[in-house]
């Protein structure tokens, strides 16, 4: 069919219209890349242009005040710290012992179809709709409240999709070698699993928990509908204190009228920004060791 | 021997130990899934019994929070499907064509820097988005559009259009990589340019994946939060006009839950009901886009 339309389309035209075509179509090509960039460009230009000036090391260590010019960002960043931990500390386990479920012992049956189907389209449901998620679970039946406990369990559920996935492809990684040599000389699957294969298969495995985690550090819309956002005097001191984060802060300050509110909002989205890439950053490295290791 | 079998009988039953509970994890995926629903349909049942669904989703008006109350979907979903499609309008072609850019033209090199750079967009925050669109966006748009309110849609479809490009692009060139070589070169060897293969050959045979690649995107906009409730405003309204504010199913979500509406209250079941009829669009376009990409494979293995 597609030969069809060549011929049809390009018979009796003249060399010098294709060749121009040519070289026009390669231009409208680098010129979609030359705006993904330019909109790169641009982001961090407004960013910086607005948030560099805010930045010091008061803005960091201060609380949330009524003057722009006294606020800071300590509460939200040790809040955004307590929610890493508190979600990777569920999601961690939840994640891998899935994967090495479905990679290592489940037999390919339709249960196993099922659950890989589930994964794949619980990927797709929008964060919001984990929120109300946690609302009516963990807020309301479980009575948790509007605590970091609350906020961390809607956030493991929501980036499990992803950590479970990347843990899959590290686990598929390792060698089939490493399993029959090990089964070969009498070693249980799990054996083979917890002594050959995690090893193996962990810098792949913690490249795909930090990726998870780094999509939570940045999620703002859950947290909103399980009731998060609001003034918080003090920093938590356990997983059931009311608590408040980065992207909180940011759209508390965005959504102020005065323009010096704004300011503060771009010196907590470098910040978060600068948090983000260190993660990112890490899992580059982390997903290079593991190629390097396995040898590919 | 005693011994030995002892062991043995421990190592087994820590195997099925193990076993069953990786599975107990696994089965956790199937029970958010299961939450999922049971929370939007048993919250939306109270909703419906008090409004019908037909009045539901085939009202144009959208006041639930002011009198007279008024709770008809469609205005909601007008906003979200302008913005996706807006969003779409930007993104789909340019993502493609940076797609064949990368796949098709740029050298290792230039593939090896512009791709991460790409990919540091679909790694930040949908909430620095939206100030992204609030404060740089909107007051660009409005040196060339002076009567441009502070919350419009145009600046919602810019930003989530940017946010969507790395995630179109980065599929369709897995899709495009999936032709078979020997079809491009059956076609050069025909004497068609590089440029009409690609556009006579590879993009025709990978078109199931580029849809689906689309298709992913425009539902990843459809779902998106923080950007349009910050850009787009809170007007639900029926509105086809990008320099007015509208307001989608996710931003309806967050402005019930900023405010103060007792639990159990009808205008409290509203957030569920919507975010159901969130859900379900999602979900549809999710599961058609598994299946494009699924018959996709299947070609060209």
């Amino acid at each position: 069919m597609s030969d069809k339309s060549l011929s049809t389309e390009h018979r009796g035209q003249p060399p010098i219209w294709r060749a121009l075509k040519e070289r026009l179509f390669l231009l409208v090509c680098l010129g979609s890349t030359g705006f993904g960039l330019l909109a790169l460009a641009a982001l961090t230009y407004g960013l910086v242009s607005e948030g560099w000036s805010v930045l010091s090391w008061d803005f960091i260590t201060a609380f949330p005040s009524r003057f722009a010019d006294k606020a800071g960002i300590y509460a939200a960043l040790v809040g955004t710290l307590w929610l890493m931990v508190i979600t990777a500390f569920f999601t961690v386990p939840l994640g891998v012992g899935t994967a090495i479920y479905l990679e290592e012992f489940a037999a390919k049956s339709r249960i196993t179809r099922l659950i890989q189907v589930n994964i794949t389209n619980l990927a797709g449901v929008p964060s919001i709709v984990y929120g109300l998620l946690g609302l009516a679970i963990f807020v309301r039946t479980m009575h948790l409240g509007r605590s970091l406990l609350a906020g961390a369990l809607t956030m493991s559920l929501l980036i499990l999709p992803v950590v479970i996935t990347s843990a899959q492809e590290a686990l598929r990684a390792v060698p089939h070698t490493y399993r029959e040599a090990s089964l070969a000389v009498g070693a249980t699957r799990w054996e083979t699993v917890r002594n050959h294969v995690l090893p193996q298969a962990l810098p792949g495995m913690l490249t795909g928990i930090i990726l998870g985690l780094s999509r939570a550090i940045g999620e703002t819309a859950p947290l909103i509908t399980i009731g998060a956002l609001g003034y918080v005097a003090g920093l938590p001191r356990g997983p059931l204190d009311s608590f408040t984060v980065m992207p909180i802060q940011i759209y508390n300050w965005a959504s102020m009228p005065q323009k010096e509110f704004h300011a503060d909002a771009a010196g907590a989205i470098l910040v978060l920004m600068a948090v983000l890439i260190l993660f990112n950053g890490t899992a580059i490295y982390m997903r290079q060791v593991a190629r390097k290791r396995l040898g590919s | 021997m005693a011994i030995a079998s002892g062991l043995t009988k421990k190592r087994h039953a820590k195997e099925r130990l193990v076993r069953a509970v990786t599975l107990l994890c696994a089965l956790v995926s199937i029970v958010t899934t299961v939450g999922i629903v049971y929370v939007l349909v048993s919250e939306s049942i109270g909703f419906f019994m008090e409004v019908s669904p037909w009045e539901f989703f085939t009202g144009t008006r959208w006041t639930p929070l002011l009198e007279p109350k008024s709770f008809g979907v469609l205005p909601l979903l007008n906003g979200t499907m302008m913005i996706a499609v807006g969003a779409g309008i930007i993104a789909v072609p340019t993502g493609l064509l940076i797609a064949v850019h990368l796949s098709e033209y740029a050298a290792q090199r230039t593939r090896r820097v512009v791709k991460p750079l790409l990919e540091l967009l679909a790694g930040v925050p949908t909430i620095v988005y939206g100030f992204f669109a609030l404060t740089f966006v909107t007051p660009l748009l409005r040196s060339f559009i002076p009567e441009l309110p502070v919350f419009n849609a145009l600046s919602a479809m810019i930003v989530v259009g940017i946010m969507i490009l790395p995630m179109v692009s980065s599929l369709s060139e897995d899709a495009l990589a999936a032709v078979p070589k020997d079809l491009r070169e059956g076609a050069l060897a025909l004497g068609a340019t590089k440029g009409e293969v690609i556009r006579g050959v590879v993009i025709p045979g990978a078109l199931s994946g580029v849809m689906s690649a689309f298709i992913l995107a425009l539902a990843r906009a459809v779902g998106e939060t923080m950007a349009v409730t910050l850009a787009a405003g809170a007007t639900a309204k029926m509105t086809l006009d990008p320099t007015e504010s509208v307001q989608t199913m996710s931003a309806y979500i967050v402005q019930v839950s900023l405010g103060d509406t007792p639990q159990g209250t009808l205008e409290y079941q509203t957030i569920f009901a919507v975010g159901l009829t969130l859900f379900m669009l999602t979900l549809t376009m999710n599961l058609l886009a598994n299946r494009l990409v699924t018959r996709f494979r299947q070609r060209y293995v």
